[in-house]
């Protein structure tokens, strides 16, 4: 049976250069998030290129993006959220696109190993306490004392609140990292039993019809996850820039 | 041709016409502007992720805020445990507290507590 943990593997395609004994190296991570870079780019070029006021369907593809994004940024952080559209914008295409491609057969899932989305994670992170002190300095500590609270309890609401506060880029990255790791783990699994049962024969294939079932109805499961994922991270993204934006709301 | 028929007719009724409809889009206009500043400037943070469109994106989200409470809660403490050489307490109080962290982390995603840095006791909430 195929082992199910191989598709992860990240393979050197070119070395780049050599930084202080570290190799830089262009993987097949770095391919793939290339592609995904460039399928992004393609579209929104392609489909603004012609701006027709009724719009074809490639256009309306990218205005429906765009619309569900600004919605969604709107609605959680209000319109001083807006200037940060770019970023999230770019998070949201950027996840979804990755996860797509991840799950046509033979393609590498650039989401499916930590380091990548705890570096998307934490961008949100340090741009929020970035942002947050600029804009609010001290105010922004507000987040971590809420107000009305007795103050013989409040140094323990301080902690409780300051690491939930650090918990968030892990419950981030883990949460999309682990969601696209275990789909793709359980969809290379169920497919490994179809080949698996066909080695026993003519009984073999005719039971190998179960899994391969099995297989399609995942995939169609792991389509929605793939773009609930994206849509998660950035809602949360939303969330977190509001708490910027706004503390001690 | 009933255009042009209105259109004929159109000058003699175009002062009071205009001038009523100028007042009415002031009107309105005001009106809007009351609203419109009052509305982006609270965003729901009060019921903050309650306002979630999609249910199944909160139950993603409650799958794992839990576990990252207690996970930051037991690094913060097995760090404080070397660095200051209090072997077991560190860790025994940051667990304790990384879980009560990760609990407020999923009432907050449920909408039971408020957002970070609003009134805290959730009694003057309800």
């Amino acid at each position: 049976m195929a082992d199910p943990i191989h598709q992860f593997k990240i393979n050197k395609i070119a070395t780049i250069a050599n930084i202080g004994g570290h190799e830089i190296a262009f993987t097949n991570s770095s391919l793939y998030m290339l592609i995904a870079a460039g399928v992004i780019t393609a579209l929104m070029v392609g489909a603004t290129a012609s701006r027709s006021l009724v719009p074809g369907r490639l256009q309306s593809v990218a205005e429906l993006s765009y619309e569900f994004v600004a919605d969604t940024l709107k609605s959680s952080a209000g319109t001083e959220g807006m200037k940060f559209f770019p970023l999230v914008f770019t998070l949201f295409m950027f996840i979804l696109t990755v996860n797509m491609i991840g799950l046509i057969p033979g393609t590498f899932t650039v989401t499916s190993h930590i380091i990548v989305t705890a570096a998307l994670a934490l961008l949100v992170f340090l741009t929020v306490i970035g942002y947050g002190v600029y804009r609010n300095g001290f105010r922004f500590l507000k987040l971590f004392v809420p107000s009305g609270i007795p103050v013989y309890i409040l140094p323990l609401i301080v902690f409780i609140e300051v690491l939930s506060f650090l918990s968030r880029p892990i419950s981030h990255s883990v949460r999309l990292f682990a969601n696209m790791l275990a789909g793709h783990i359980t969809l290379k699994v169920f497919a490994g039993f179809v080949t698996m049962l066909g080695g026993l024969g003519f009984v073999g294939w005719l039971g190998a019809v179960l899994p391969l079932g099995l297989t399609v109805s995942l995939t169609a499961l792991e389509m929605l996850v793939a773009f609930l994922q994206a849509y998660v991270f950035t809602i949360l993204t939303c969330i977190y820039l509001n708490d910027a934006i706004h503390p001690g709301h | 041709m009933a255009n042009g028929a209105r259109d004929r007719d159109g000058p003699e009724h175009r002062p009071a016409d205009e001038a009523a409809l100028s007042a009415r889009l002031r009107r309105l206009g005001n009106r809007l502007g009351s609203i419109r500043p009052g509305q982006p400037a609270e965003p729901p943070s009060g019921a903050g992720p309650t306002a979630d469109p999609s249910a199944i994106a909160r139950g993603f989200r409650l799958s794992t805020e839990l576990v990252a409470g207690v996970i930051v809660g037991a690094m913060f403490g097995w760090l404080l445990d070397r660095w200051l050489g209090i072997s077991p307490w560190g860790l025994i109080v940051f667990l304790l507290l990384g879980f009560a962290a990760g609990v407020l982390n999923v009432m907050r995603v449920a909408g039971v507590a408020p957002g970070p840095g609003a009134a805290g006791n959730g009694v003057n909430k309800n």
